[in-house]
């Protein structure tokens, strides 16, 4: 399942992010590289981080960026930008590493995915792993095993 | 007994936390009906839920609501999230 939401062009390295915004930005842009979103889920995100604040930077050193099922969203996938330098967003959990994009086209057809997301994040030592390994093809494999 | 995983659109970070919410209290023996909501939802008058879990950033927006607020910084962190739970059921 994992394997389907992570496109061919999902999972990337960004050496020019300088700031949080611009590394959401690029994140969903992984996203609409793979047809899973058009340019317009990019302005509800970057709202939603407007209107609550960095509240998707949801652990140490990492981020998932997403808006409401709906606009802009043609089909459920995830994404992954890693950041060679990593930014600060104003969140406890700073500075982020990862960011991970996500994007849903309806409020259930995902709830199968994001558990099986959240089983690989939480298991033991996987967390470190991730953010430490700079190859991405061993990045994929953990997150789609 | 209600609990609510809570974040900005109900969708994404809010399905984690319930997700791993589900995984703990199943561990702890605790049954418990865990759903995951936006703010709006959890701010409701309506709110059924003893406790609510949610990300640090958004607890200032709902700290006027009945139910007891868990702040859980580390969505991933299993240990973070029993021992919240744990303490808040004592």
């Amino acid at each position: 399942m994992l394997a389907q939401a992570f496109g061919p062009n999902s999972i990337a390295h960004h050496l020019e992010v300088t700031d949080w915004e611009g590394a959401i930005s690029s994140a969903v842009a992984l996203l609409e590289a793979d047809l899973r979103v058009t340019y317009e889920y990019l302005a509800e995100v970057l709202a939603m981080n407007q209107k609550l604040g960095p509240y998707f930077v949801v652990a140490p050193g990492i981020a998932i960026a997403h808006a409401a099922p709906g606009v802009g969203v043609l089909e459920t996938g995830m994404a992954l930008l890693r950041l060679e330098e990593p930014v600060v967003s104003g969140s406890n959990n700073d500075p982020v590493r990862l960011v991970f994009a996500f994007c849903a086209v309806d409020s259930d057809s995902h709830i199968e995915l994001l558990a099986s997301f959240a089983q690989v994040m939480s298991a033991e030592g996987n967390m470190n792993r991730l953010l430490n390994e700079p190859d991405l093809t061993i990045i994929r494999n953990l997150l789609t095993a | 007994m209600k609990i609510y995983a809570v974040c900005g659109a109900g969708i994404g970070t809010s399905v984690l936390l319930k997700s791993n919410a589900d995984r703990v209290l199943a561990a702890m023996g605790v049954e418990a009906e865990v759903q995951a909501v936006s703010i709006a939802d959890a701010i409701s008058a309506e709110s059924l839920a003893q406790i609510v879990l949610i990300t640090p950033e958004l607890q200032e927006q709902i700290k006027d609501i009945r139910s007891e607020v868990i702040p859980i910084d580390n969505i991933f962190n299993l240990e973070e999230i029993e021992q919240k739970l744990t303490a808040a059921l004592s």
